[in-house]
């Protein structure tokens, strides 16, 4: 594990290193990153220009869902947004070459390429997070406002889990990278609305299959005084990190099957 | 003990541990399952046994190839060597490590160069490649220093360094990933098909550099190639693989003897001249001032020169390796003729 960060260390400093080279070109796309992902809370913003509320949910209230969803989902998409391309490296045979390295392959995979651009999604959320806490209507508790940061960072984690279990997947299923795109991109437009205007099937599914509802939506419930969904007791609201650990433990397993289950490729 | 004159080679003889068994298989098998396509939504499953039950040994310091043709099983074996491969069955260990189990541990004493594709970071220069390299495997500064500027030398890399991986040549690429395979000093390097596609140079560069480094820091190196040439300058000992069988394993000139393969001298004359008349070489072609005559792999190409040279106008020659198909299927009709 703590070889595995260092090498992470090593492998995302030199690529950081060597975009800084081109600094115009690094602010542009860093930009474009932060535009590009504004562009799902501007139509949010249209959306309430029509409506006053979305699923009994005030404005206020889904820039605070939006804000906690894509702030975890930026910081896991910065760490291991690359790790999605594993399907190609089990395709070609490419993964033979980081096998021979002395660090763990998960690192390096999760490493390459990493981007520094990607902090323009991890702004965005956190901008509007900000933005959201002043208009919400709270009766803040320390309670409450623990469970702010809490959730940005077990969600990270819960979505860094679906990630590389997804990645995982790739090594049986090379042609995945789609499936698991919608489990973490479409698992991040989801968790941006209120559970309230899905179908209860669907909320359950994402609270007991792929428990991404503990990403935002149950602590976010109870910071915002509502409900918790499906049916959950209310301490569930606490159990973000909790859920985290196991959800990391689980797609560290799967990875390890995944690796072993490697076959490379023939010449 | 005292150390009487006499005694000192006998009790070097003792102290000095020979590690013989560096690199063991015994009966390692590979087993594929693939699957293919036939028709439209059927699939038929088939077993390739890519690697059959192979054993061998490799003493530490040896320099050994692993020739034989295409879809051979070489690149199988070394898979499994260095762990990047399971086998199916057998036993296999390097250096007393299973390579399948600790991986991790073992690719800090080993080297690995794959013809193929590159381990370095292909949109990188070289330098970072090295400097990434230089942390990952924790190499001490003033090791790291020295080896890299001996492979600068040796490979003629200086100008390259600050070039990124994606644009260098297929033969500047190859030199580069045989030093960054040997910056941290491996025990034993492992290189699969290191000479495919280099130019005449690059080949010559990188056989010597083997070589030197096999002789100086007594590296143990083991080559899978199908230019028997490589071999030929490089390796003592040479085993032979075909269809995941170890077909042959001793020195290259036993393998001309099992073989009765035969080497093909090209001459050059000044002018058309019937053909060439010489002892222990036949002439299989003549294509106006050009020949060519066939003589036995084992027996050395000099005094059949001499003896050309003082009797015709000779231009230019060369001499060709047989290659290592027709070498396999001497073998095998020799091995049927026996039976
Ligand atoms: N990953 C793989 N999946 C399926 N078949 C493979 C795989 N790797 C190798 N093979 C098959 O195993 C045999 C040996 O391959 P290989 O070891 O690459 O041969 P060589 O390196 O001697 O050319 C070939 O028939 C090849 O198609
Ligand atoms: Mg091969």
């Amino acid at each position: 594990m703590g070889e595995g960060l260092r090498a992470y260390g090593l492998i995302a400093a030199m690529w950081v290193r060597s975009t800084m080279t081109y600094r115009f070109s690094f602010a542009m796309t860093l930009l474009s990153n932060f535009s590009a992902t504004a562009f799902d809370f501007v139509v949010i913003l249209l959306m309430f220009g029509q409506v006053e509320g979305l699923g009994g949910f005030s404005f206020a209230e889904v820039a605070f869902l939006y804000g906690t969803a894509g702030t975890a989902f930026g910081l896991a998409d910065l760490a291991l947004g690359q790790v999605g391309r594993l399907g190609k490296r089990v395709r070609d045979g490419t993964l033979d070459t980081l096998l021979v390295r002395p660090v763990p392959v998960l690192a390096q995979v999760a490493a390459d390429r990493f981007a520094l651009r990607r902090l323009g999604r991890v702004t965005q959320g956190l901008v509007v997070l900000v933005w959201s806490l002043f208009l919400i209507d709270v009766a803040w508790t320390p309670a409450r406002v623990v469970l702010v940061p809490v959730m940005v960072l077990g969600g990270g984690l819960i979505f860094s889990a679906v990630m590389v279990a997804g990645a995982a997947f790739q090594f049986f299923a090379q042609d995945a990278a789609e499936v698991t795109n919608s489990f973490t991109y479409g698992g991040n437009t989801l968790l941006q609305y209120p559970p309230s205007i899905f179908a209860a099937d669907m909320v359950r599914g994402v609270v007991y299959v792929v428990p991404l509802a503990f990403v935002n939506w149950v602590p976010a419930l109870y910071v915002l005084g509502r409900d918790t969904p499906a049916g959950l007791p209310g301490w569930a609201a606490f159990a973000s990190p909790a859920v985290a650990v196991v959800c990391c433990a689980a797609a560290g397993l799967a990875w390890r099957v995944g690796v072993r289950s490697y076959r490379s490729t023939g010449s | 003990m005292a150390g009487g004159g006499s005694f000192v080679p006998e009790h070097r003889e003792l102290t000095v541990f020979v590690d013989t068994d560096f690199i063991e298989l015994d009966g390692v098998e590979k087993v594929f399952d693939v699957r293919r396509k036939v028709g439209r939504l059927r699939r038929a499953r088939r077993q390739v046994r890519a690697v059959d039950g192979i054993s061998f040994r490799v003493p530490r310091g040896e320099m050994v190839g692993y020739i034989g043709p295409n879809g051979a099983g070489k690149s199988t074996t070394i898979k499994m060597l260095t762990g990047i491969l399971t086998p199916s069955g057998g036993r296999l260990r390097v250096a007393g490590i299973d390579p399948a189990r600790e991986r991790t541990r073992l690719a800090r004493r080993i080297g690995v160069v794959f013809g193929q594709r590159t381990t370095l970071w292909w949109d990188l220069p070289l330098r970072d490649s090295y400097r990434l390299v230089h942390r990952m495997y924790r190499i001490p500064d003033a090791r790291f220093r020295e080896n890299l500027e001996r492979c600068v030398d040796l490979l003629d890399l200086g100008e390259l360094l600050e070039v990124p991986v994606r644009q260098l040549s297929l033969g500047q690429r190859m030199r580069g990933d045989i030093a960054a395979a040997l910056l941290h000093d491996p025990e034993v390097l492992y290189l699969d098909e290191p000479t495919i596609g280099l130019d005449v140079i690059s080949k010559a560069k990188v056989r010597d550099f083997l070589r030197d480094l096999n002789a100086e820091r007594g590296t143990t190196v083991l080559l899978t190639t199908h230019d028997l040439t490589d071999i030929e300058q490089l390796c003592k000992r040479v085993m032979v693989i075909d269809h995941g069988r170890l077909m042959y394993d001793g020195p290259l000139g036993g393998l001309h003897e099992v073989g009765e393969s035969e080497r093909t001298l090209v001459v050059d004359l000044d002018r058309e001249l019937p053909p060439i008349a010489a002892d222990g070489a036949r002439v299989v072609r003549v294509e106006g001032p050009r020949q060519w005559l066939a003589f036995p792999a084992a027996r050395s190409a000099a005094p059949l020169v001499a003896r050309i040279a003082a009797q015709y106008p000779l231009v230019d020659l060369s001499v060709r390796e047989p290659d290592i198909e027709t070498v396999i299927a001497k073998m095998y009709a020799e091995k049927r003729g026996r039976a």
